[in-house]
């Protein structure tokens, strides 16, 4: 599939099949706060991909037997829905879902305060409505805003965005077409603070100076992102503060 | 789900002996930060398997086998062969590993080795097409862990890649998408040969190719798989702590010139 020359992933004004420049970031939406049972949860929209995420916790380990003396333990599940790809996934976990849960709790718990909850569970469910390609990115941004909202003390929030490679140049941010026909994927999360990377993953093929380039163009949207969700974060707790909470006025943050 | 894993109680006593060593350029084991362990690679060790491996990575011990059969192709590569990468954390490698399906670790130390082998384009999978879309070959890449000490990501995609250049299918004509074997064997058909190497880092310190103590006690670790051409094929961080880009550049580095080393030394052993 992948180096197909019957199709152009970049057009003769330099530009990608959806109009977007090479270092640029689809539009991102992300809404704080939107499911009722959740202790914390949150809503992102990255280019075509919709994903869900929810935190429970901290709450009492169970069962008892997986607690840790001296900090929560972490849990998380990252699951796609069956009709959130072209063709039905099955609902059982396959072997990519439970390597991306752990890779993804792996990028999330550096910013979590675990220490403050012995023998407890921060539960995180990340849920892909749909899938264009960058969900697990995607999935990391919301999931951040989510253990947040619920309240969970954290060092600060992670934000994550893929970089990788099509046509022989670096470029930001793959839709579903240049991640399958493009040379390489690069998922990065960042803790943009402290500057320090929480996941990292790379499949194709890149040179030794197409990976810095690579590296350095996820890092800098990262922060971009992280923008994003200190908006969206305090959107809502703005609209709470002010009494004026309306499902109309509901946190909207266009990228 | 996955969960924070638990490690040993001993692994806490015995972090302060291994992370002082590490501190002063030292080792637990008297290497040097970026030396690897001595690597002893046997080819061919298992008569009933198309191809095999069995690798020492210092006192880590893993056996790659290969099976080469045939198959149904997938419906978005319908001239294409199939590869897939298992492995198997048998419970006599380890006090802490159990019978039962893989978990969490042991999948993505497969498909870690798998994309190595997937995104280098290690194999020729459009030579291993009989009949576009009803049948092709398929290569199975089973890793055994029997002895763990440590780093096994490295030693697993060794002996994986040690297996599959050994390997030796029967040679096969396809007459109007009938497939007869004949009587010698040739090779897989292999384009290229991806070398991980995994690095980790301990208080603040960059050590390659971790032992189990050190495993224990570092804060994460990163994967660099490269390829034959210097190209970096693929990437895997894990555990919980963090690195900064710069941290990360230099592991890249580093992996690419030690990937040459441990390349040659692996394909020396094919005749």
């Amino acid at each position: 599939m992948r180096n197909d020359p019957a199709v152009k992933l970049i057009d003769s004004k330099g530009l990608r099949v959806d109009g977007r420049r090479l270092d640029e970031l689809r539009p991102i939406k992300m809404e704080v706060g939107i499911l009722d049972k959740a202790n914390g949860s949150a809503y992102i929209e990255h280019g075509k991909n919709k994903i869900l995420a929810a935190v429970y916790g901290p709450r009492e380990a169970h069962p008892k037997h997986i607690a840790l003396a001296d900090r929560a333990v972490v849990r998380c599940r990252y699951h796609m829905a069956p009709f959130s790809v072209d063709e039905r996934k099955s609902p059982a976990p396959s072997r990519r879902e439970l390597e991306l849960s752990k890779v993804i709790r792996e990028s999330l718990e550096p910013a979590i305060m675990s220490e403050y909850f012995p023998r407890a569970t921060i539960d995180i469910f990340i849920e892909v409505l749909q899938a264009d390609a960058g969900t697990r990115c995607a999935g990391i941004t919301a999931a951040s805003l989510a253990l947040a909202d619920a309240g969970i003390p954290m060092r600060e929030l992670v934000a994550a965005c893929a970089a990788g490679k099509i046509e022989g140049k670096v470029i930001l941010d793959l839709s579903d077409i240049e991640d399958k026909k493009g040379e390489a994927d690069l998922p990065v999360a960042l803790l943009p603070k402290s500057n320090v990377i929480s996941l990292i993953q790379m499949d194709g093929s890149l040179s030794d100076e197409e990976f810095r380039q690579a590296l350095d163009l996820s890092t800098d949207a990262c922060r971009k992102i992280y923008e994003m969700q200190r908006e969206a974060l305090k959107l809502k707790y703005h609209i709470v503060r002010d009494g004026t909470e309306d499902k109309e006025e509901m946190a909207e943050v266009k990228a | 789900m996955s969960a924070t894993q638990q490690f040993s109680p001993v692994a806490k006593l015995e972090q302060k002996t291994v992370v002082d060593l590490i501190l002063k350029g030292k080792r637990v084991d008297e290497r040097g930060p970026l030396d690897y362990r001595p690597l002893t690679i046997m080819l061919g060790t298992v008569e009933k398997a198309n191809g095999s491996a069995y690798v020492y990575l210092g006192k880590t011990k893993v056996l790659a086998g290969i099976k080469v059969e045939t198959g149904t192709p997938f419906p978005d590569t319908p001239d294409e062969g199939i590869l897939t990468v298992n492995s198997e954390f048998v419970p006599l490698a380890s006090p802490t590993f159990e019978a039962g399906p893989p978990n969490e670790n042991s999948i993505e130390l497969a498909r870690v080795v798998d994309r190595g082998i997937r995104e280098s384009k290690a194999i020729d999978l459009k030579k291993l097409c009989i009949d576009p879309g009803k049948k092709v070959f398929m290569v199975f890449v089973d890793v055994y862990v029997l002895d763990h000490d440590g780093n096994l990501i490295d030693a697993a995609a060794m002996a994986a890649l040690g297996a599959l250049v050994s390997a030796k299918m029967r040679a096969f004509e396809v007459h109007n998408g009938e497939l007869k074997y004949k009587d010698e064997k040739i090779p897989l058909p292999m384009l290229n040969y991806p070398v991980p190497t995994t690095s980790v880092k301990i208080d603040g310190t960059i050590v390659l190719d971790p032992c189990l103590e050190e495993e224990q006690v570092m804060s994460c670790r990163l994967t660099v798989t490269t390829d034959k051409d210097d190209k970096v094929c693929a990437m895997q961080k894990g555990g919980l702590g963090v690195f900064t880009p710069d941290e990360v550049k230099q592991i890249v580095s580093t992996s690419i010139s030690k990937s040459r080393d441990l390349r040659e030394k692996i394909l020396s052993k094919v005749k």
